[in-house]
């Protein structure tokens, strides 16, 4: 098999096998008739997904002996279905909401070989739950509205227009959305391609995979206006694999935009250029979000970030120039296009215009999309989200921030908590050497293991979690950690390295007291210990 | 007038003793560094002085309850505690067993091994039993310094020494702590 693609796409057989390592969703064996892969995210973890593989392993473990290529138990990064954990996926399909009576039925099903097709379609039943409609989610946005504004008014009004709304990057990065348009646009060689992020992996986030169910509309929309203002006549979604149930749906809404004329070659007469979007499915890497390992990966690589410059916009998809956006970012420009930037200016704070998607998860009431505008303060979002005793939240994912709250009169923005999509919260029950140690885990799955201070740094920092949440690490081993964090932070090939020891470094520096109560205080018990290493050779004497 | 003399304590846990060879490597650098350090516990001298020294320079790591032992005890003994080579940093070339359960090791060489006529696991009460692997320094103690290298270059502890003994915070040049 490996060697007939090898050989189909003229490549050496250790790249196929190194393709196929590097995704965690690809395998050089057959896949399991039933492949299940549970989320470990933390905020399925707390909702006892652990428990639940055990029940399902308990109840297919006769079929799993019998024949192992019938079922497979296998956990992954976060799926983007926080909002209903705890999640999991089967061959692809999404298992929201699992409790100890669907494993039973799940289990039941499996063990009468029923077809996923069969399933009752409840199993599957994904919810959208937004619970906060503002500018974006309050707005109707006609197909074509921002096309017929670009017609009307040219490339440059646009990109003027554009960087009057001052909006940035959406995909937590930040970035003036116009300058890179504009970077885009200014380049007058190649071919131009539109890309959108939506390999939203960043666990406790899955505010992008709601607009895609919601308004993939707006998404195509977004993208043509930007792919009308750069010159492109190509674009790419690039889905994660985590995604794929999405997949018939939106390929239907891209259809439905050919047969309307509002893509395809339909847009030639309409508009006087060319442009499609192509939908790319990722195979599960976190890594594939950082635009450049994205481009690796589109281009049919493994997904190790480039070295940057040159950028995307001047040399991206195949060396050409491309803009990469995030899925939120697209459908604002479509909409600060389509309504006017003036509205969209009204709120927000100085350096952070509008409003934002926060994907709400945890200990709460209502978790979901909530929109907000910039400057709202963490504090009045626990309290809309129905969020009481309140330990710590963790803004931006794993790679963002812990806040305790001494934090929550913080507000959102880049200023002060970066442009951070998602909010998990943990109430005052939850072990936060738990939540730490999960995100620490998490990179060091996820680090492709290009550059060493990532590849070592992350296995290192999980090693001294793991210590600390078992009580052994010493107060001087703190400062070793968080050297490790900080040379992390200097020397990483790219953000991933670089922003792995953010919660670390929060849970060491903001909540001093729960480190202090892990830490190894009974001293140096190393008699204790060394009993404990002579344990084998003492059995082996005595035998 | 000349600062006190250093007290140096030496040792080589689970290594090889070639960090040892190498700082006997500084020829005669040592001239120069007798009169800034007495060697007061170490295996290149007869001395065995149980009182406080100044530098504990640690060579291996550790792999059986002895070394452990001893390493507590140079801790006590030592103001500044210094892991030297790869062994004591790492672990090093001992820590390749780390892979398999002591019981394995024992018996590949003391029962299934090449010439071997009465299988036995050795149970002398005098043989130091061997820890379930083989740790580097830091993983027991506090270690205030470390000396990379396989062994670390004979400059190395030179610049070290003579450091600690002008007061100065030791730094490493390039040469003494690239390997490539």
């Amino acid at each position: 098999m490996i060697v007939s693609i090898a050989n189909e796409y003229s490549v050496p057989v250790s790249e196929v096998r190194a393709i196929i390592d590097f995704y965690h969703f690809l395998s050089d064996k057959k896949n399991a008739d039933y492949h299940f892969y549970f989320s470990n995210n933390i905020i399925d973890k707390m909702a006892h997904s652990d428990l639940l593989v055990l029940q399902l392993g308990e109840r297919l473990n006769s079929i799993i002996q019998q024949d192992p290529s019938r079922v497979c138990l296998d956990e992954t990064s976060c799926i983007g279905l926080a909002d209903h954990a705890p999640a999991a996926l089967v061959n692809g399909r999404p298992l929201p909401a699992l409790n100890p009576q669907s494993i039973e039925e799940v289990a039941e099903l499996v063990a009468l070989g029923r077809p996923l097709d069969h399933w009752p379609a409840h199993l599957f039943q994904v919810r959208t739950r937004i619970c906060r409609r503002s500018w974006l989610l309050n707005m109707s946005l006609p197909p074509g509205e921002s096309l017929l504004s670009w017609q009307t008014k040219g490339s440059a009004t646009i990109l003027q227009e554009l960087q009057a709304s001052q909006l940035r990057g959406r995909g937590g990065a930040g970035f003036a959305t116009a300058l890179k348009w504009r970077s885009c646009e200014e380049q007058h060689s190649g071919e131009k391609y539109v890309i959108c992020n939506a390999d939203e992996g960043e666990p406790g986030t899955f505010k992008d995979r709601v607009m895609l169910s919601e308004h993939s509309d707006w998404l195509w929309e977004g993208m043509t206006l930007c792919a009308a203002t750069v010159g492109a006549s190509k674009g790419f979604l690039y889905l994660r694999a985590e995604y794929a149930y999405l997949l018939p749906q939106l390929e239907t809404s891209l259809q439905v935009r050919r047969d309307t004329g509002w893509l395809g070659a339909a847009l030639k007469e309409r508009l006087g250029f060319e442009f499609d979007i192509q939908i790319v499915l990722g195979a599960g890497a976190y890594i594939c979000g950082e635009e450049s390992a994205l481009l690796e990966s589109l281009e049919g690589k493994r997904g190790i970030p480039r070295i940057r410059p040159p950028f995307p916009t001047i040399s991206g998809y195949l060396r050409q120039p491309t803009v990469v956006n995030n899925v939120e970012t697209f459908i604002h420009a479509a909409a600060i296009i389509s309504k006017g930037s003036d509205s969209f200016l009204q709120l927000g704070t100085t350096q952070s215009k509008g409003t934002q998607l926060l994907s709400i998860s945890g200990d709460c009431q209502r978790p979901g999309v909530y929109e907000y505008a910039f400057g709202e303060t963490v504090e009045q979002i626990l309290s809309d989200c129905g969020a009481d005793e309140v330990q710590a939240v963790q803004i931006g994912g794993p790679s963002g921030q812990l806040l305790g709250p001494q934090s929550f009169h913080l507000t959102l923005g880049y200023e002060a908590l970066g442009g951070s999509g998602s909010l998990m919260i943990f109430n005052h029950r939850r072990s936060l050497i738990e939540v730490v140690n999960n995100f620490t885990n998490f990179f060091a799955f996820e680090s492709c293991g290009f550059c060493t201070p990532c590849r070592v740094g992350t296995a290192l920092n999980q090693r001294m979690l793991t210590r600390l949440h078992l009580k052994q690490l010493r107060q001087h081993e703190i400062q070793l950690l968080e050297e490790s964090v900080r040379l992390m932070q200097n020397s990483s090939h790219c953000g991933l390295g670089q922003s792995a020891g953010n919660s670390i470094l929060n849970l060491l520096h903001d909540f001093p007291e729960t480190v202090e109560q892990l830490l190894n205080t009974i001293g140096d018990d190393n008699e204790a210990r060394l009993v404990q290493a002579l344990q084998p050779a003492v059995q082996l004497r005595k035998s | 007038m000349s600062k006190a003399k250093l007290k140096i304590l030496t040792s080589s846990l689970a290594g090889c003793f070639g960090c040892h060879m190498s700082l006997l490597d500084m020829d005669e650098r040592w001239l120069e560094l007798a009169d800034l350090v007495e060697l007061v516990r170490s295996p290149l001298v007869d001395t065995r002085s149980q009182s406080r020294c100044d530098i504990g320079l640690i060579e291996g790591g550790l792999c059986n309850e002895e070394n452990i032992h001893l390493l507590l005890e140079f801790r006590e003994q030592c103001k500044i505690l210094v892991a030297v080579g790869a062994c004591a940093i790492n672990g090093g070339v001992p820590a390749l067993r780390n892979r398999y359960s002591v019981a394995d090791c024992l018996e590949a060489v003391y029962l299934h091994g090449l010439n071997v006529t009465q299988p036995q696991i050795p149970s002398d009460a005098e043989l130091p039993l061997l820890t379930d692997k083989v740790y580097p320094l830091q993983e027991w103690v506090k270690v205030d310094y470390s000396l990379p290298g396989c062994p670390p270059p004979a400059d190395a502890f030179f610049q070290l020494i003579s450091a600690l003994h002008d007061g100065r915070e030791p730094d490493l040049n390039y040469v003494n702590r690239h390997f490539d």
